[in-house]
């Protein structure tokens, strides 16, 4: 077997991200607004990766999602705090403006929406699995993008649906987005959303029908994500539209 | 060159006082029991698992899960090491020594000096023959008790607690003996052919 | 055989495969070789966790790619794809 030296393309470099403000968008979830002093540019579904070196040297690294619409000026990184995980903890609640780590990207090429793409556009996203779809709807909004677009999104509770304020906003624009929202534990009184997990006669319901032929994609935890496309694959949408991104138990 | 920024109050996990004689260099307790996988978790189906020696292409025993469970059963208090850098001490294993099945085979010794150990999925990882021999081994159908979890590797695992944790094959299916060394599915891609903890051999050249 | 909370995607090992090719490996189209059918390399499923990512083909579950990071360098096993389709504009 013969070796080479592997020099990583210049997207793949480290570089230093400067935390330039922090937005509290729930209790647990917190989004990052960075500096990175030469940025390449994005598409709208891409990650970074973020690594962190410890007081004692101990290096970590974590792909969080990227939120912030290619065209926004400011990129932002939203992550949601896991309790016994590594890196969010100190991401999601202990980093102040100011502080600095290691950063990369944009990366993936997959799970993106361009609005050329053109749609329907169908999304669903399951807690903090939004966070890519955002970076979705900013782009589609920022461009003035008129593509029939649905989300459903599930949430736990009214308080921890997460863009909750931004997307009420979106959708009353009357641009052609739809959000349709989902608690799956608490619902407040007088709740008009879903109440449930998200289902089949959830997406066949509301869902944009095969025969539309969207553009699908889904983000959020593992069992989410299997079952929302295992059932749109059965209703007879294309496999090849329906992209998927999975929140590993990668330990946070 | 970029200057490394420093996470005020973020540490790396450290190691509890006292019992750092028991972790090998490089591993960190933990109390939970990770996850890893090279593929789906396959449903168990004990009316159809079987369990093979072979050499070469001989067969030279096979057990259902009846036969398998027959067997001499062995209870064991080790510790595990994951080449991904968790250790885990005082865990309880039970299931049956390679001794065991070698003598149920009608084998006075093993034929051969190396090991393939086949699962499930197609998974292989090998194994010198000396390094499952007495009772440095078992293939184990019970953990801390109760049945072994799928997603650990239920129903039987190879154990071999003192290489790093991959070498402990997941769903495993049968071995196979070899004249000479082989590498299996992870030692192909550069892990270590051996995979002692504590010299710390995680990659080829280590 | 059955998903589990294990499974990834392609595109979660998209960083690792970014430090090997200068094209955006993801949307690259992989045949494979056990059953035939291509789909987007951010398409398969991902197993492996901390020591390698390990493509799964979405249809059969046969592994078409194997990448790892050892203390020597990166492992690439791409013997179970048999044809990768790169489209240009994506290059």
């Amino acid at each position: 077997m013969t070796s080479a030296s592997v020099a990583a393309p210049p997207r793949m470099q480290w570089q230093i991200a400067t935390v330039r403000a922090v937005v509290d968008e729930t209790p647990r979830v917190r989004s990052l607004i960075l500096d990175v002093p030469e940025w390449p540019g994005h598409r709208a579904g891409q990650h970074v990766d973020i690594r962190l070196t410890g007081e004692d040297g101990y290096r970590a690294q974590r792909s969080y999602s990227i939120a912030s619409a290619p065209e926004a000026p400011d990129l932002a990184v939203t992550i949601e705090r896991i309790d016994d995980g590594e890196v969010s903890p100190y991401l999601a609640a202990n980093v102040q403006v100011g502080d600095r780590f290691e950063i990369r990207g944009p990366i993936g090429g997959y799970f993106v929406w361009t609005a050329p793409l053109g749609g329907p556009l169908f999304l669903i996203a399951g807690g903090s699995g939004i966070v890519p779809l955002m970076a979705m709807l900013r782009h589609r909004a920022l461009v003035d993008s008129k593509t029939p677009t649905l989300l459903i999104h599930s949430s736990r509770g009214f308080e921890e649906i997460i863009f909750r304020n931004e997307l009420e906003r979106l959708a009353t624009k009357e641009d052609g987005l739809t959000v349709y929202h989902t608690l799956t534990r608490r619902q407040p009184v007088g709740w008009s959303g879903g109440a449930r997990r998200i289902d089949r006669d959830m997406l066949t319901g509301i869902g944009i029908p095969p025969a539309m032929t969207p553009r699908i994609y889904i983000c959020g935890p593992t069992p989410l994500v299997e079952s929302a496309a295992r059932i749109l694959s059965e209703l007879g949408h294309e496999p090849g539209l329906i992209k998927t991104e999975r929140f590993g138990p990668t330990g946070g | 060159m970029i200057d490394i920024p420093i996470a005020r109050g973020f540490f790396g996990r450290k190691k509890p006082e006292g019992q750092s004689a028991r972790i090998p260099p490089g591993q960190h307790l933990v109390h939970d029991f990770p996850v890893l996988s090279a593929g789906p978790t396959p449903v168990p189906d004990l009316a159809s698992w079987r369990f093979t020696l072979s050499d070469g292409d001989t067969r030279l025993g096979s057990w259902s899960w009846e036969e398998f469970n027959a067997l001499a059963q062995t209870q064991v208090k080790v510790d595990i090491h994951c080449v991904t850098t968790w250790s885990k001490l005082d865990t309880n294993w039970e299931g049956v020594t390679l001794d065991t099945l070698l003598e149920a085979a009608g084998l006075d010794e093993a034929p051969a000096p190396y090991a393939m150990i086949h699962c499930e999925g197609g998974y292989t990882t090998n194994v010198p023959v000396e390094d499952m021999l007495g009772g440095k081994a078992m293939v184990a159908t019970r953990y801390e008790g109760q049945p072994l979890d799928p997603e650990h590797g239920g129903p039987a695992r190879l154990l071999v607690p003192h290489l790093y944790f991959w070498k402990s094959a997941k769903w495993a299916t049968g071995i196979v003996f070899m004249e000479e060394d082989e590498p299996g599915f992870w030692e192909q891609l550069g892990y270590h052919i051996y995979g002692d903890p504590w010299r710390e051999q995680r990659y080829t050249g280590d | 055989m059955e998903r589990d909370a294990l499974t990834l995607d392609g595109n979660a090992a998209a960083g690792l495969l970014g430090e090997l090719f200068a094209i955006e490996m993801t949307a690259a189209v992989a045949t494979c070789d056990a059953c035939g059918t291509s789909g987007a390399i951010g398409g398969a499923r991902v197993y492996g966790g901390e020591m390698g990512a390990i493509f799964r083909c979405a249809t059969c579950d046969a592994v078409i790619v194997r990448l790892v990071r050892t203390s020597r360098g990166i492992s690439f096993d791409a013997r179970g794809m048999r044809c990768l389709v790169v489209a240009e504009a994506s290059a």
